[in-house]
């Protein structure tokens, strides 16, 4: 009976009969909420509101420690930050070895310098040069290398850049204040799957009796996404 | 079709808005939300791709209009409901809520610092062997859409389907989110990067020797007549 039921809405479906209001409570589809019953919406809608109460709900139900919330924060609020990720962009501009290393195999280099873990589990490193500028951009959602960078910026998670990055890669560095040599070749990594790219950008002229600190501050979270150019002395 | 997240080569979005390094928040409550989602994620009830799916099924009304923590939010609403840890009713607050069978499994804080650091590698034993190699053209598929599932979860953006391709290099054999997303095992893949041409992707490329590249699994790819 329900099978000759969804097969005749199937035939409905074809003239385009079942958009109206009562189809979703009917036949469920296999994995939408129409907007008024998403979850969600039992929730306050003020957003500060609905996580309180979402955190109170999963405490009472002993699903949370909030000691645990206050620990993660602190892990990507004070911990973990675009420093590691200049970091490894200073070795690779100091040591032709590491250079090497890093960009055959990113995740077990920066590993060993202890930078793995949620959201950097497969890095790859990709090297700005005179012909090619490389650009990091996730247009699905927000896909970032986190161990590396810490969690992304505001605009990178905007539907902005994440619509314009890779059209119109030059009209978005240009906002940066970035303006390319006219022969450089643009590469805008989309971070489809669960690899996560960090860009070396190219090591400033005039930088050769640095130390690895000083050569540190010229590298900023943007340069290592991309959209921005190593910082000059 | 795709879906609202989809938005790959939009226009009209206007500006992009820098911002100071030190910035790491911009309420009080977003960081919490960003907690509330990783502790609630490590009790192991969903995977990443169900949970990027969960966001994506936001009606485009909500995606467009929630803030980025307020998708996480309705994300994680939709989660704990579908996969029986809270239900309609405690999420409503019309019932006491019960002490979940779960509880022994929450996050501790002396937990955090391992369960951050050991992540979720997606890496498996290559089982399907690699049909492309570096400098292989190709095409994506047509739909940008699950192809098991009708408005499934896929990685293969919209502003990529149907184009013509190059192989760059291959990652490795990673679980594929079409089927991980929906409960159909890991069905692991070879996985590529792929370059695409601007000029194979947009009607006014911006530099005619400028490209994009796509992490592809092998499913979204044939190879180029």
């Amino acid at each position: 009976m329900r099978v000759k039921i969804l097969a005749a809405f199937k035939r409905l479906a074809h003239f385009g009969w079942t958009s109206g209001p009562g189809w979703c409570t009917l036949f469920p589809m296999p994995h939408d909420h129409s907007d008024h019953d998403d979850p969600h919406a039992l929730l306050p809608s003020d957003p500060a509101l609905r996580v309180k109460a979402l955190e109170t709900l999963l405490v009472q139900k002993g699903l949370i420690d909030p000691a645990a919330l206050d620990e993660i924060i602190d892990t990507y609020e004070n911990k973990i930050g675009p420093r590691n990720g200049a970091r490894v962009v200073v070795k690779a501009w100091t040591d032709p070895g590491f250079r090497a290393a890093l960009l055959e195999d990113a995740t077990a280099v920066v590993a060993d310098l202890g930078y793995y873990g949620r959201q950097g589990e497969h890095m790859v490193a990709v090297e700005n040069t005179d012909e090619l500028h490389n650009m990091v951009v996730c247009t699905l959602c927000s896909c970032y290398p986190w161990p590396l960078l810490g969690i992304p910026p505001g605009w990178y998670k905007s539907d902005a850049y994440r619509a314009r990055a890779v059209r119109e890669p030059r009209k978005v560095l240009a906002e940066f204040g970035v303006t390319l040599p006219e022969h450089r070749a643009v590469r805008v990594w989309d971070s489809t799957a669960e690899m996560r790219y960090l860009v070396i950008p190219q090591r400033p002229e005039g930088t050769e009796g640095m130390d690895e600190e000083a050569l540190m501050g010229l590298v900023s979270r943007d340069s290592m996404i991309g959209t921005a150019l190593a910082g000059t002395p | 079709m795709s879906r609202v997240h989809d938005m790959g080569g939009r226009f009209g979005d206007g500006p992009v808005v820098p911002e100071a390094e030190d910035v790491r928040f911009h309420a009080d409550w977003h960081p919490r939300a960003l907690a509330l989602t990783l502790a609630s994620g490590s009790l192991g009830q969903w995977n990443l791709d169900t949970s990027r799916h969960a966001r994506e099924r936001l009606s485009p009304k909500d995606y467009s209009r929630f803030s980025y923590y307020e998708k996480w939010m309705g994300g994680l609403a939709t989660l704990l409901v579908d996969s029986g840890t809270v239900s309609r009713a405690e999420l409503a607050g019309t019932v006491p809520p019960e002490r979940s069978p779960l509880a022994d499994r929450a996050l501790k804080a002396d937990q955090v610092a391992a369960v951050l650091a050991k992540g979720g590698p997606v890496d498996r034993p290559g089982t399907i062997a690699a049909c492309f190699a570096p400098g292989d053209l190709v095409v994506a598929r047509r739909f940008a859409e699950n192809e098991k599932i009708d408005g499934g979860h896929t990685r293969l953006p919209s502003y990529a389907a149907g184009a013509r391709g190059r192989i760059l290099r291959l990652h490795g054999t990673h679980i594929l989110p079409d089927a991980h997303a929906h409960g159909l095992g890991e069905a692991p893949e070879p996985l590529y990067a792929v370059a695409f041409a601007a000029s194979q992707l947009w009607a006014h490329p911006e530099h005619p020797r400028d490209e994009v590249v796509l992490d592809m699994w092998q499913s979204y790819l044939t190879p180029a007549a």
